[in-house]
């Protein structure tokens, strides 16, 4: 076990490395320079060598990977052209507020998800079954970003009982001591503030987790209907047991499984779509911050962002497959 | 005192939070409150405003204009005024410049602001290694001497548009003594100006709350807090104004502001801004270098039509890079809408529309309002002449790489702004072949352009910009379309002064 997983970090690392050459050198190739995007009118040739030397974009590319990377090794991600600050700082301030965003959605995608799939296998044999394959279809043919805008129209405009933006209510003074203010809400019994965190974070969380919700109900119907025919499901069944105990003791814990496999492998994308999710609500996660970062080509800020969003994937990767085989116990043994 | 056990506070948060969840409603406004919200269209990266790519955002200038002071001050109607300086000016021949600076007026952290403030804040700009993107222009000011409230300079190259920076980009006042101590990190966490609101929290990407600066040395703020939301998605800003989460919001589509102005609760203001569509010709191309093919281009293009159909009426037609307001703006330079003649003139080359001439042209889409439709509708007229333009879209960041380079598309369109309405800083800057900003590089016109950056006879100097204008209009060097009108909607209560810099400044904004 311990070589496993000794072979699964010595990969994420290689993998991680990979990732920082392919960001690296593709900022570099496509059109877009941070320093044409600052030059005055008036700026000489000499000018802009000295600007572009402040920024420690005049050395080759090689060297200036060189440089990255040592001091990525040393923990220093550089400072961002845009933000003037330490981009590691930055992102540890950020990243919170994607992690509870994407994780509520994973939340509230499993629950629903869920829900719907055991309902759904309840009612089976009833003749408007299929109306929930039906609906279930809507919601997976439509991407996060339009569901997003859909409930801006819904819940900000139509009936506006949802903030539109926004992490918490700026009028609300609440100061937070951790960059996790719903965990430091909760956790410090400021109800109220969990309260306002959560509104604001309904919208966003709702744009991420319905398609994410669609996927997995569609998988674990699937694998619950499989389930269901069973030897030991039917047998289950003549001794007299209710359909619902059958569905959620005997059936699902088997079901489980290959759910929780796609789950984490659609749970990658929701961290994905966070980055347009978080713009249409100006939810100061590491997505919108990632867009501000491309438009303003601020190259250091770019490759941070992208190295964290593959460490993000790695990990969500290796925490699925280590709940899959804690789920199966044949996997245990291999 | 009422007692409670833990299942009781428990009971009581859960009950707190539940309530708040279900039936905490939208946050409060100008209408009830002392607090003014405006659904802002771009986010703000660094409170430094004097370097670094924010420092020459203009849009971001409405933020900073509100928490720091400028040296100059600057009126909605584009006229200069005091700020932190109370008089400006030069010596007879020119060689020194002088300015005083206004005294008692205090930081953010209540120390004074001295004459030692402004005189760091412009050796700070003018030195290279700080990064001030404008530095060109600081740095012809050097050897600073102060006498009391006085500050003498001596002047290293003459620029007669100093003065006028000093309203404009990172033409900032910074505290010395405050940014020695917490250095550049220090100073992005906790900023400290001398403008008429103060920062009380922000988060980036999300909001800036800003408190009003009680011992501000000019007119009070009308609003005890202000929240800049910073709502890029124009769809969501439109959702904020009329849900009621925002006070005021600018930058939507003109159909938007059209729609929701005439909303009970709502009002709405359009106004010109020193904004402008043009097209930038690049001369590279052999089609380019041909009089005829660019003059055909450009009296191909019915600017009217654009002008009110596809944008709503909410733009002004302009024949130079001079919009109505800028100081050399010159009405009696005309370009007509002449399709004929553009036929004549293309016919002369060899081309018509069975046998047109074929070049490509670049433009964003949905930087500006319409920029796409703009180029697709102008490719459309030139079409009907018999220009058969390609169009390429690209992302803005591709334009300022590729115009730096001279290796724009002979035809490539642009929004350039100019807050202080200098000729200096729309024509200049567009046209002259050393700024790497322009796109049009010719000997003539850099002739014509060299001797007025230095000229001394102001009226000679705008006379020098007017000529410049009128040559550039005869031989098509560039395709300026029109100015571009700023779309604010607010709450009815509210009262806005559109200021034609663009900048939504909270101190333009009051109860009505």
């Amino acid at each position: 076990m311990t070589l496993v997983v000794a072979q699964r970090l010595i990969m994420a690392a290689v993998t991680l490395f990979g990732v920082a050459i392919i960001v690296f050198v593709l900022l570099r190739v496509v059109p877009g320079d941070p320093i044409a995007m600052m030059i005055s009118p008036g700026a000489t040739p000499a000018d802009i060598a000295a600007l572009r030397a402040h920024y420690g974009l005049d050395a080759n590319l090689p060297a200036q990977f060189f440089v990255w990377m040592k001091n990525i090794l040393r923990g220093d991600f550089g400072t961002s052209i845009s933000l003037h600050r330490n981009v590691l700082e930055i992102m540890g301030e950020r990243l919170p507020a994607t992690l509870e965003l994407a994780f509520a959605s994973l939340v509230f995608a499993a629950l629903l998800g869920g829900a719907i799939a055991v309902f759904a296998t309840l009612i089976s044999d009833w003749s408007v079954a299929p109306l929930i394959d039906a609906i279930n279809g809507l919601f997976l043919a439509v991407p996060d970003f339009i569901w997003a805008f859909a409930l801006v129209l819904l819940f900000g405009v139509f009936f506006p009982v949802l903030p539109l933006s926004g992490r918490i209510d700026p009028s609300l003074g609440e100061r937070f001591v951790t960059p996790f203010y719903l965990l430091e809400s909760l956790v410090t019994f400021r109800f109220s503030a969990a309260a306002d965190v959560l509104r604001h974070m309904a919208m966003p969380m709702l744009a991420l987790g319905l398609p994410l919700a669609a996927i997995i109900t569609r998988v674990l119907k699937e694998s619950l209907r499989e389930a269901m025919v069973q030897d030991y499901v039917l047998l289950a069944r003549l001794k007299g047991l209710s359909r619902l105990r059958l569905v959620l003791k005997d059936a699902l814990r088997n079901a489980i499984a290959p759910t929780l496999a796609l789950t984490g492998v659609q749970f990658t994308f929701l961290i994905g779509g966070t980055v347009i999710v978080e713009r249409i609500f100006a939810y100061p996660g590491i997505g919108n911050m990632a867009v501000d970062a491309v438009i303003n080509r601020d190259l250091p800020l770019i490759q941070g962002l992208t190295l964290v969003f593959g460490a993000l994937f790695i990990v969500v990767n290796m925490t699925v497959d280590a709940l899959v085989v804690l789920t199966n116990p044949r996997l245990r043994s291999v | 005192m009422v007692n409670l056990n833990r299942r009781q506070t428990l009971a009581l948060g859960g009950a707190t939070f539940l309530s708040e969840l279900l039936f905490g409603g939208v946050p409060s406004s100008a209408e009830a409150s002392d607090t003014l919200t405006i659904a802002y269209n771009v986010n703000l990266p660094s409170f430094d405003p004097t370097v670094g790519p924010s420092a020459v955002n203009p849009t971001i200038q409405a933020i900073y204009r509100a928490i720091y002071d400028q040296y100059v001050g600057q009126n909605p109607d584009l006229s200069f005024a005091p700020g932190l300086l109370t008089k400006w000016g030069w010596n007879d021949d020119k060689t020194k410049a002088w300015m005083d600076v206004r005294e008692g007026v205090v930081w953010h952290d209540g120390s004074p602001l001295t004459p030692a403030d402004v005189v760091w804040s412009l050796e700070r700009a003018g030195n290279p290694k700080t990064g001030n993107p404008i530095q060109f222009v600081w740095g012809g000011l050097d050897n600073y001497k102060v006498d009391g409230n006085r500050i003498t300079a001596d002047v290293k190259q003459f620029d007669p548009t100093v003065f006028k920076w000093m309203a404009f980009l990172t033409g900032y006042i910074l505290p010395k003594a405050y940014y020695e101590k917490v250095g550049s990190e220090g100073f992005e966490k906790k900023p400290v100006g001398a403008g008429p609101y103060m920062v009380d929290e922000y988060q980036g990407n999300a909001f800036l709350r800003l408190k009003r600066n009680d011992k501000y040395w000019g007119p009070k703020g009308a609003f005890d807090t202000v929240i800049f939301k910073f709502v890029p998605d124009g769809t969501s800003r439109v959702a904020e104004i009329e849900s009621g989460s925002a006070d005021v919001t600018l930058e939507i589509p003109y159909e938007e502001y059209d729609r929701l102005r005439a909303k009970p609760g709502l009002a709405g203001v359009c106004e010109p801004v020193s904004d402008i569509g043009m097209i930038f010709i690049t001369n590279v191309e052999k089609e380019m270098l041909d009089e005829n093919v660019r003059l055909a281009a450009i009296h191909a293009i019915d600017k009217d039509l654009i002008a009110k159909k596809l944008l709503r009426g909410y733009a002004t037609p302009i024949a130079t890079l001079q919009a109505p307001g800028y100081e050399a703006f010159d009405p009696s330079i005309k370009v007509s809408y002449d399709p004929e003649l553009s036929k004549a003139l293309l016919a002369k080359s060899g081309y018509s529309p069975e046998k047109p001439v074929k070049f490509k042209i670049q433009t964003t889409r949905g930087f500006k309002p319409k920029d796409y439709e703009m180029i697709q509708a102008i490719v459309g007229m030139w079409r009907k002449v018999g220009i058969d333009a390609e169009i390429e879209v690209y992302e803005i960041a591709k334009h300022y790489e590729l115009r730096a380079g001279h290796k724009l598309d002979p035809m490539a369109f642009y929004n350039w702004g100019n807050a202080i309405g200098d000729p200096s800083t729309s024509t200049g800057f567009a046209m002259f072949s050393p700024s790497p900003h322009s796109a049009w590089k010719s000997k003539d016109l850099d002739d014509m352009i060299g001797p007025l950056w230095g000229e001394k006879d102001e009226a000679k100097r705008t006379a020098g910009w007017k000529a410049v204008d009128k040559y550039i209009a005869e031989k098509g060097y560039v395709i300026p379309l029109v100015q571009y009108s700023q779309p604010i909607v607010y709450k009815a209560s509210l009262k806005v002064t559109p200021n034609a810099t663009g900048a939504l400044q909270p101190t333009l904004v009051s109860k009505a």
